[in-house]
């Protein structure tokens, strides 16, 4: 049972809401840092820390942190958690420290630290938090990463670093690049999404179909159906 | 001097616009760039906070938090003037013009959690002018008042690349558009073309 939860938990942040691709939050950072899969996939994984912790954290003070003011209670949480995270790689990943850059500092306004903040951590216990924060973080680094190799081989030819193809088309190490990559991704997979969610219902539906005819027909996932139309 | 003030306006404005070369503050502007009215009113009220926050951390940073030694602190304190800024602002505004409030009081809570404010206060943070221009050479001390222009352009370059998104996607909302293409996908693919042309200003 627990588990069936906690799964679900997961899908959710990591496909059915993806960050990246589905709520297009924290779009700043995903264009900034996917010039080279190695950067956005640091950049994903220093996001998901960030959202582990702040996720832990507020979960843990839910009850404690009045309604009010439970905005800027989480803002400072966040910005401690960047500060810690901010002097750890300037410590001992100067090299992701430096290609951040500016990007670095501005995960605090990240709106999907806050969204997960506000939208599940102040409502539920501690281990979902915590699995709902890393599951999140994965599907956005999972995304930034796609679009990182993506960038990197058609802008360089290489892969995570390595020389694959002599070629390089500048357009997509450049901003425009950073926007037409985005963009035709999310199309992608909202498309692919969509096909695989309609090939479920329609398997779900033929199953229930043969029992009985009067059974209504399951609900579908209500987000995703409706992302689709 | 005026060559040093005309590189600041052009790079901030044009060659390294906010929005389409440096990748700050996207979310309003794939948010609020629906009409070129409600994009123009955030785009001012962006930059208007942006200089209210540049007057405020600028200094905070070098002559109290750097004689202090705490500028690992620059996070925290910065997000919170910026806050403190937008809510009383607000309340400002609400006082002082009551329809400018209605065009405008609506985007303002949306400021405290965009990129461009912190990203601008966080880049103007160098000791050297190059270090934010670029194009401009080395030996050019930073002072407050070439941070109050830089930030005041930047919001310019920002103002300016919401109105030209909001025209496209007027426009745009008449085409018929392939349906895994439609929101946010075909207005990246826009974003690109305008960010192919703000391009070419950095080839100068």
């Amino acid at each position: 049972m627990n588990a069936k939860k906690y799964g679900k938990i997961a899908y959710d942040g990591l496909i059915t809401n993806n960050a990246t691709f589905k709520l297009v939050l924290g779009t700043c950072a995903t264009l900034g840092m996917s010039t080279s899969a190695v950067n956005s996939f640091g950049m994903g994984l220093s996001v998901t820390v960030v959202l582990l912790l702040s996720n832990v954290i507020i979960s843990l003070l839910r009850k404690i942190i009045p309604n009010t003011v439970r905005i800027p209670a989480y803002i400072v949480i966040i910005a401690t958690m960047v500060t810690l995270l901010r002097m750890v790689l300037e410590k001992y990943i100067p090299d992701l420290y430096d290609s951040m850059g500016v990007f670095l500092p501005l995960i605090v306004v990240n709106c999907v630290i806050l969204g997960r903040a506000e939208a599940f951590a102040s409502k539920n216990p501690v281990l979902d938090s915590a699995i709902d924060g890393v599951a999140t973080g994965l599907g956005l680094t999972f995304a930034l990463t796609i679009i990182g190799i993506i960038r990197e081989f058609l802008g360089s030819g290489s892969f995570f670093g390595m020389q694959v193809m002599d070629f390089r088309i500048g357009f997509f190490t450049n901003s425009a690049g950073a926007f037409f990559v985005y963009g035709i991704c999310i199309a992608l997979f909202v498309l692919i999404t969509g096909q695989v969610d309609k090939a479920r219902r329609a398997k779900h539906a033929r199953a229930l179909r043969v029992p009985s005819h009067e059974e209504p027909l399951p609900a579908p996932d209500e987000t995703t159906a409706e992302e689709v139309k | 001097m005026a060559t040093t003030i005309l590189l600041i306006v052009v790079s901030a404005v044009f060659s390294q616009n906010f929005i389409l070369v440096k990748f700050l503050g996207i979310c309003p502007f794939l948010g609020v760039s629906k009409k070129v009215n409600s994009a123009f009113s955030m785009g001012i009220a962006v930059t208007l906070v942006m200089v209210l926050a540049t007057l405020v951390t600028w200094p905070l940073y070098f002559y109290i938090m750097a004689p202090l030694n705490i500028e690992y602190l620059e996070i925290i304190f910065f997000i919170f003037v910026i806050a403190a800024l937008v809510q009383m602002l607000e309340k400002i505004i609400a006082k002082l013009s009551p329809a400018l409030y209605r065009s405008m009081g609506i985007y303002l809570p949306l400021i405290t959690t965009n990129c461009a404010i912190l990203g601008v206060a966080e880049l103007l943070l160098v000791n050297d002018l190059s270090g934010v221009v670029s194009g401009i050479e080395a030996g050019i001390s930073m002072n407050l008042g070439f941070a109050l222009l830089y930030a005041l352009c930047a919001g310019i370059g920002f103002t300016l690349a919401m109105v030209l998104m909001g025209g496209v996607r007027e426009k745009m909302e008449k085409l018929p558009v392939a349906k895994c293409m439609k929101g946010f996908p075909i207005t990246m693919v826009a974003a690109a073309f305008m960010a192919m042309a703000f391009y070419v200003f950095s080839l100068l």
